[in-house]
């Protein structure tokens, strides 16, 4: 286990944590202000990925897709939002959860009859193909660099988009109460759908980032969405600086774990336990890890304040 | 206090459960044995979640986890050759509670919007332990050879024995879980959900109370598990998929919450609906979404908020 090893798979770590915050940002995002719980946030990945699949395929270009792909989830997203959540916002949260449960068959379903069961494995342009050089003896490939830094940009634009702009202090005043919001002549249910919106393309960028990684496949989003959720129980709902932090955290562990548990395992008990022990604790860790942050603090990492 | 109408309603019910074989077996017709069966097995699941979601306000979105444990509990035993039902199902059930009762201890400390996360979160945790176990199968689940063994009293193999064991079974959950919500203990339980300041005020802790009916309903949905890995005959990790889990919830919530007799019949018409559209296309779940998303929005009372004798609440 050498050192460059350990860096690349840090790297990983970072690379999957970065896909982890764009999709919890959008979800603690809505829940923070619309106070609605939206399990069909996976599904705005997963219509992502594809769409950036078949418009990179229709026109391709991977840059050109991918722009597509955006546009595509967002007008997925408010779609979804106008025609189906809008009546759920006053609804509690069992009634959210089943409904967007719906919206989860329903998006599964009908990219399978649009592209079949199979996954989808795209290539990358040449550009993006090739590694860089970290140091002597460790090789990265560009594209998962390429992936952490727009995620960091990302995060970047976010914090100044809410902190610094005024779409970003309505939708701070929408969090702490949105009936004054409306009071003082806000148009409330357009800031909503705006900011699902805005959510639904965060969620369609992870997801056409994670096309050339992982497979797309009909499914894929509730891979992520359960440890995004993970993400978002460690970090306290409804913080962007708790998504971060959390989805570093758990896009680090989730990846060493996977890459060293066994290993590691190997030495101190028999190899052939580990080999059986190891997948299967590595796949448990993140939820072990819940479960001690939230014996230390229930609301999690960063609870949003006056909630 | 059963009023007219709900002695009748039950009667009734009992009535069908009791003569659907020989109906079925005078048409020839053993599928909608099987359909039953697997209805009333998930009546049980569908009561177990009913005592903490409808009565305790748990909004659990991981009862599956249960599901898969009684399964394994029993699948494993087969495997080695352990096949007495004494041994199994007391054994799922416990290992079912046991498992709620950590789940359970972790997850009551939250509420709202955190629990449904942290209960459906760790039943995930539970499914990837089936899924890389590979010496029960991993991934593909392994077959159970044979059925649980109950020294010659009731034989699981022949069909129509098995059934009425479920129905008995059914009607014993559907009794207790009633008789838990009407007792002191379910009092405390409802005085939690609706005003957690209040109770805790008037000198009740809920946290143990709570965690009590978790494990119950744990226990209980264990059962369900050890009784449908003998239905299918086999287990795989897809019995705590967490689309169980929202299958299992939306029973509980398209019959009625905190009704007797809504978990019943929400399993009826999800999994009558489920069979009907399946066997027209290949693509039900298409059609299955938007159906759930609509009674969400438009029958907020239930099923059995419009039985004959249904209360109000």
């Amino acid at each position: 286990m050498t050192f460059g090893l350990v860096f690349e798979q840090l790297l990983n770590g970072v690379q999957f944590g970065v896909m982890l915050f764009l999709m919890a940002a959008g979800l603690t995002l809505v829940f923070g202000i619309m106070n609605m719980v939206n399990l069909a946030h996976g599904s705005l990945y997963m219509v992502g990925a594809y769409l950036a699949v078949a418009a990179t395929a229709w026109t391709g270009n991977f840059v050109l897709g991918a722009a597509l792909g955006l546009a595509g989830a967002l007008l997925v997203g408010m779609a979804v939002e106008v025609v189906a959540l809008r009546t759920l916002y006053e609804r509690d949260h069992l009634d959210q959860v089943l409904a967007t449960f719906g919206l989860i068959l329903f998006f599964n379903e009908l990219v399978a009859i649009v592209w079949g069961r199979a996954a989808l494995y795209t290539s990358l342009p040449a550009w993006l193909q090739g590694h860089v050089e970290l140091f002597t003896g460790s090789r990265y490939p560009i594209y998962r660099g390429l992936v952490i830094v727009v995620g960091l940009l990302v995060a970047v634009a976010l914090w100044y988009v809410v902190t610094r702009t005024r779409i970003g202090m309505l939708i701070r005043a929408g969090a702490s109460n949105r009936t004054m919001v409306a009071a003082l002549g806000v148009n409330i249910r357009f800031l909503y759908t705006v900011v699902f919106g805005f959510g639904a393309v965060l969620a369609g960028l992870a997801g056409l980032m994670a096309g050339p990684i992982y497979a797309v496949q009909p499914g894929m989003g509730e891979l992520i969405l359960i440890q995004v959720f993970v993400v978002i129980v460690i970090g306290g709902i409804g913080s962007i600086r708790g998504a971060l932090v959390g989805a570093l955290v758990v896009g680090i562990v989730d990846t060493l774990g996977r890459a060293f548990l066994k290993p590691l395992l190997g030495t101190v008990i028999s190899p052939t336990a580990a080999e059986a022990a190891g997948p299967a604790l590595a796949s448990m860790l993140i939820y072990l890890l819940m479960a001690v942050v939230l014996a230390v603090r229930p609301e999690g990492l960063f609870p949003s304040r006056g909630r | 206090m059963p009023s007219r109408a709900r002695v009748l309603f039950w009667s009734a019910v009992v009535l069908l459960l009791v003569l659907l074989p020989p109906v079925v077996a005078a048409l020839k017709q053993p599928f909608y044995l099987d359909l039953v069966r697997r209805v009333m097995i998930f009546a049980i699941a569908a009561v177990s979640l009913n005592l903490i979601l409808g009565y305790g306000g748990m909004v659990s979105f991981g009862h599956a986890a249960y599901l898969g444990i009684g399964g394994y509990v029993v699948g494993i035993l087969a495997l080695y050759g352990m096949h007495s039902g004494w041994l199994q199902w007391p054994l799922a059930i416990g290992a079912s509670a046991l498992a709620a009762l950590a789940i359970g201890a972790v997850s009551i400390r939250t509420s709202g919007i955190y629990f449904i996360m942290i209960t459906l979160a760790f039943t995930q945790m539970l499914y990837y332990l089936g899924v890389s176990l590979e010496v029960f199968g991993g991934d593909d689940g392994m077959r159970i050879k044979t059925r649980s063994q109950f020294s010659g009293l009731v034989d699981l193999a022949d069909p129509v024995a098995f059934y009425y064991l479920v129905l008995v079974l059914m009607l014993g959950s559907l009794y207790l879980v009633d008789r838990l919500a009407n007792s002191r203990f379910g009092m405390v339980l409802r005085a939690a959900k609706s005003n957690e300041a209040r109770s805790r005020a008037i000198g009740l802790s809920p946290y143990l109370y709570r965690l009590a009916a978790f494990v119950i309903a744990g226990a209980l949905c264990g059962l369900a598990g050890a009784l449908l890995a003998n239905h299918t005959a086999y287990i795989t990790p897809d019995f705590m998929h967490w689309t169980r889990s929202g299958e299992i919830m939306f029973m509980v919530i398209l019959g009625g919450v905190a009704s007797s007799a809504g978990p019943l019949l929400g399993a009826v018409v999800l999994l009558v609906v489920e069979t009907l559209l399946a066997g027209w296309t290949e693509h039900w779940q298409v059609i299955l979404g938007p159906l759930l998303i609509l009674s969400v929005i438009f029958f907020r009372r239930g099923l059995a908020g419009a039985l004959p004798g249904a209360r109000n609440g």
